[in-house]
């Protein structure tokens, strides 16, 4: 997962932080890192996002994996109004869930393109973005040629 | 049995607060049912109790309106939570807990906050967001978006399109027609709907409810106390819930709810099915979330709700009315809106509703809490 900039970028200024936990801050330093990671299940093999400390299908304690980094939109919307700052100064932009290659599914934005291009099926990669120090938060763009 | 229903001043109400809500409609639901406070022995309001209490939480409200419950619930799940306490309470005076529970809500939403519920992101400018929502909030979603993220799977998997969404909202507005406490009474058309502002795509402003004022009471007790009153009660036939989730990245399934569980146990438990109701009175935060409790609940099959509500059968005179105040879509919601769905669905069984179906019998409200996460329905009937 490429890092592609900073929460100092007008695109990204002034969004909320994740608030690492114990458990989450492994996820967003290895975003940090470039990685992507999801859960499985050492014991059901379930798969799962957002991080936990419990398996969601057995209750047994999951661990980390390492995502391609691919996704294909599974739902999307173009949220043309938010009045809190600083998504007002951003709109119109897409809220999506991503499908991972592996199987989990997880919210973000598809950036890079124009909002009109996305549409349920897009294949799509993800990128990173360093909100603060150790903390990297993943984004989506389109799948480029050869991606 | 529900004995008591009240509101307060609806749909605006610039000279109540949330308690002053919550008083009111208490007042009135007392009043309604012909009973003293004093006989309220248990009490139900969604907002838990915490240390750091908010004016409006169960605790302070116990205090506040001077009740010595013997039985409480402070479940708290969005807009369905009033469901919900109907089915903890029935249970709670059937299996001899209290014999008497008032239920409570109230919101200045509108007045206090204006109409920015459902396009305000959850989160200020550069917060740090701890738990589950850590992973949905540096993306700038809405209360709008999120509903939008299931009516675009819908209409992807079932060709479902925004003509059909949109009739859902004129049919609200062809009900709330007869309301005089609805805020919007104006008929629309499906292209008025189409040509409203795109909020987030695919839902226009005019898919997604209004932004009210109000509060609602319902009083409940048991059968032998309810022989002695007005003989306006309504009996609760059935309730059931569900839960699949609470944060919206996390839906199982983007078309399908709790509501399928949810349908199932409720008309189960009664001995009724989707074709005996005569009144269905659905939470309408947005109009994907009518047709999905549509498909959900069983009135129609799962894909098919679309054509179903552009059908014409949830308007005035159709075979299913649905929200016959004029909903959420049209006449009031002060942002948790499921106290409502009762309040009209009694008024319809006892004869007494702004615009009465004939013959009504049976009614179900159906609540839909957060982002399509928890849902409550209750079943009501004629008392025998």
């Amino acid at each position: 997962m490429e890092l592609t900039g900073s929460w100092d970028d007008p695109d990204y200024a002034g969004r909320p932080v994740p608030d690492p936990d114990a458990l989450s801050a492994d996820f967003w330093a290895a975003a940090a890192n470039g990685e992507l990671r999801y859960q499985e299940c050492p014991v059901c093999h379930h798969r799962q996002f957002y991080p936990r400390l419990v398996c969601t299908e057995c209750g047994a304690t999951p661990e980390w994996r390492t995502a391609s980094g691919r996704g294909t939109v599974h739902t999307f919307t173009v949220v043309r109004k938010n009045l809190a700052p600083p998504f007002d100064r951003l709109t119109p932009y897409v809220v999506a869930v991503v499908e991972l290659e592996e199987g989990p599914k997880m919210m973000g934005n598809v950036t890079d393109c124009d909002v009109e291009q996305v549409r349920i099926g897009l294949p799509v990669t993800a990128h990173a973005v360093v909100a603060e120090d150790g903390v990297a938060v993943p984004f989506w763009r389109p799948a480029g040629d050869g991606a | 049995m529900i004995v008591g229903i009240g509101t307060s001043d609806l749909p605006r109400a610039p000279h109540l607060d949330t308690v002053g809500h919550h008083v009111l409609a208490m007042q009135r639901a007392l009043a309604d049912a012909g009973m003293a406070k004093a006989e309220v022995d248990g009490y139900c309001c969604a907002g838990g109790s915490k240390s750091s209490a908010g004016p409006d939480d169960m605790g302070v409200m116990v205090e506040y309106l001077g009740l010595s419950p013997r039985f409480t619930d402070g479940t708290m799940t969005g807009g369905s939570s009033f469901e919900l306490h109907v089915e903890h309470a029935a249970a709670a005076i059937q299996t001899g807990l209290c014999d008497t529970v008032l239920i409570t809500y109230g919101s200045d939403q509108l007045s206090r906050l204006g109409r920015q519920l459902g396009t305000r992101g959850h989160f200020a400018e550069r917060t740090r967001v701890e738990g589950p929502a850590q992973f949905e909030a540096p993306y700038g979603g809405t209360i709008v978006s999120s509903y939008a993220l299931a009516a675009a799977r819908h209409m992807h998997e079932y060709g479902t399109t925004s003509e059909q969404l949109a009739s859902i909202a004129v049919a609200a507005r062809a009900h709330a027609a007869f309301n005089p406490e609805a805020m919007y009474r104006d008929p629309i058309t499906v292209d008025d709907v189409l040509a409203s502002p795109m909020v987030s795509d695919p839902l226009h402003k005019l898919d997604a409810c209004v932004i009210s004022d109000g509060g609602g009471a319902l009083v409940l007790t048991t059968a032998e106390r309810a022989k002695d009153l007005s003989g306006r009660e309504v009996a609760v036939l059935s309730a059931a819930s569900a839960q699949t989730h609470w944060n919206i990245s996390t839906m199982r399934d983007f078309t399908t709810t709790a509501a399928t569980t949810v349908g199932r146990d409720v008309f189960r438990r009664a001995g009724l099915g989707p074709g005996d109701v005569d009144v269905f009175e659905c939470y309408d935060s947005f109009t994907i979330t009518v047709l999905l409790l549509l498909e959900d609940l069983g009135f129609c099959p799962k894909g098919e709700g679309g054509p179903f509500a552009a059908s014409g059968v949830i308007g005035p005179g159709g075979s299913l009315p649905v929200n016959t105040d004029g909903g959420g879509l049209s006449a009031l919601h002060p942002g948790m809106r499921g106290i409502f769905l009762l309040i009209e669905a009694v008024r319809q069984l006892r004869g007494e509703a702004r615009h009465q179906v004939e013959g009504c019998e049976v009614a179900l409200a159906c609540g839909v809490g957060a982002w399509l996460s928890c849902i409550g329905a209750v079943l009501l009937g004629k008392a025998a």
